[in-house]
């Protein structure tokens, strides 16, 4: 207490937890990127029965209380369930309280986030630019490579910017099971929230900004190459 | 340019009403909302059931952790009635002008250490087992409360280092964000074993998740619970302050393990 007034800025930030939130914000975003481009690109140009069903499994994340998706994911990651107790026969350690348990619901969470866009940027494809690559005799892969991803682009860095946003703002979900273990899953929002309850004000301020800043440019670093993207076409 | 129907507009005006105030903002009777701490779960649910069926009053009681609780009073929270896991936090509500007084003790609480009936640890009074399963790496998961702002984690953290174990078991700990979640964890068969209240233990929804030996009190400071009335206490809340304090009440919090103010373990 009594040495509130000497404590520098920078030491009352948590910088373990903070990279912990931007590793896991980027792991996230890297294992996102190539399944919500396939994925998205289905959605956008099939049309199949029980596509309503798919849409609404992947959407499900967005409208779900974090307390369920922690519920859920303590039953399915659990020392009790079958998920659990093969993850530690082959890992010695559980899935619960753990990065890559973190990780893995981090993936889930942000399905949608990453899809949806995704999804909306090749929705906007028109159907003769698609019909004249096939007919020049591209790929699948080509078209997706040379014509579609330069077309869609804009819905892909959206959907991974929210997805690394949404990330670093979790809270919910990592509260219920991560158990605060400095390095591996107490992320920075976590950090925040014990600090406070620990009456350290000092601290909870610092990483609060901190995080704000960090937020911010990010953000404004995205929304700039985006709209410079746009004005070159 | 078409206007919403006034008919229509009236109809959303009057749910939109019945809405906010089928949350509770509407007059009713005299139901107090109470903060109380995790440790108090079971215990305390008793206490207010028997309350309830002797004064026919009701209350509302909300547990989580003693520090949030102080931090939400702090800033107006409408809690009328808070009973802490550390006296430490009520006095500081009182000094903060919150409280009608400096409290009553109420209750000192007890901890035990808890294995999961899956785990391979035997719980001890001495913590033999947990020394051996620590020296054979049989413990990669050990659940607390959080010691920096739980009272039931810091008596954990006490304990352990009283033992000379703390350094061998810190890179093993998940810590729960009240002492109820340490429990949570505890018992979920994701760790193998924790360190929680021992009233908790004692509820059958956790004694039948594993086994358990009670820690000698000599090994952490005591835990002093202790509960106070905010200025804006009704009727209810005073009456509910005095009758935890009542014998049948005291039996009560005796059964959960809870050591009474002027009595011995």
């Amino acid at each position: 207490m009594g040495s509130c007034c000497l404590a520098r800025p920078r030491d009352l930030v948590d910088w373990a937890a903070l990279t912990l939130s931007v590793r896991l914000g980027i792991l996230t975003v890297v294992i996102l990127l190539p399944v919500s481009v396939l994925l998205g690109r289905w959605l956008a140009f099939h049309r199949f029965r029980g596509r309503a069903a798919v849409e609404a499994m992947l959407a499900v994340p967005l409208v779900l209380p974090p307390t369920v998706i922690g519920y859920y994911l303590l039953v399915s990651f659990g020392g009790n369930s079958p998920l659990g107790q093969a993850w530690q026969a082959a890992f010695n350690h559980s899935l619960v309280f753990s990065f890559e348990g973190l990780l893995m619901a981090s993936v889930l969470v942000n399905l949608p986030f990453a899809v949806q866009p995704i999804q909306r940027g090749f929705e906007a494809i028109p159907p003769d630019v698609r019909e004249a690559a096939a007919v020049c005799g591209a790929s699948s892969w080509t078209s997706l490579r040379a014509i579609e991803l330069p077309l869609a682009w804009p819905g892909v860095v959206t959907g991974l910017v929210l997805v690394f946003a949404h990330t670093m703002g979790e809270f919910g979900v990592v509260l219920m099971v991560g158990g605060s273990i400095p390095g591996e899953t107490r992320t920075i929002a976590i950090a925040i929230y014990d600090k406070v309850q620990a009456f350290d004000t000092s601290a909870a301020g610092i990483m609060a900004v901190t995080l704000l800043a960090l937020s911010l440019a990010t953000l404004g670093a995205v929304y700039a190459l985006s709209n410079r993207i746009n004005h070159h076409d | 340019m078409d206007i919403l129907p006034r008919r229509r507009l009236l109809a959303g005006t009057g749910a939109l009403a019945s809405l906010m105030s089928a949350g509770g903002w509407a007059v009713e009777p005299d139901v107090p909302p109470i903060a109380a701490a995790a440790d108090l779960k079971f215990a305390l649910d008793d206490v207010a059931k028997r309350f309830q069926s002797e004064t026919g009053r009701d209350l509302k009681i909300t547990f989580g952790s003693s520090g949030n609780f102080t931090s939400q009073l702090q800033q107006g929270a409408p809690f009328q009635m808070f009973l802490s896991a550390d006296e430490g936090l009520v006095f500081r509500l009182a000094d903060a002008g919150k409280a009608i007084d400096r409290g009553t003790l109420y209750a000192e609480g007890r901890i035990v250490l808890f294995a999961p009936r899956a785990s391979t640890l035997r719980p001890d009074p001495e913590f033999s087992g947990l020394r051996a399963a620590l020296a054979a790496g049989q413990i990669q998961r050990f659940a607390i409360a959080n010691p920096e702002h739980a009272p039931y984690g810091r008596a954990a953290e006490q304990a352990l280092k009283s033992q000379g174990l703390w350094e061998a078991i810190q890179p093993k700990l998940v810590l729960g964000e009240n002492v109820s979640q340490a429990a949570q964890f505890a018992t979920s068969g994701s760790a193998q074993g924790g360190i929680f209240a021992y009233s908790l233990a004692l509820s059958p929804e956790v004694g039948k998740l594993g086994i358990f030996a009670l820690v000698p009190s000599e090994w952490h400071a005591a835990l002093r619970q202790r509960m106070v009335l905010l200025k804006n206490a009704g009727d209810t809340a005073r009456a509910f302050y005095a009758y935890v304090q009542t014998a049948p009440a005291r039996t009560i919090f005796r059964k959960y393990g809870f050591v009474l103010p002027g009595e011995t373990s």
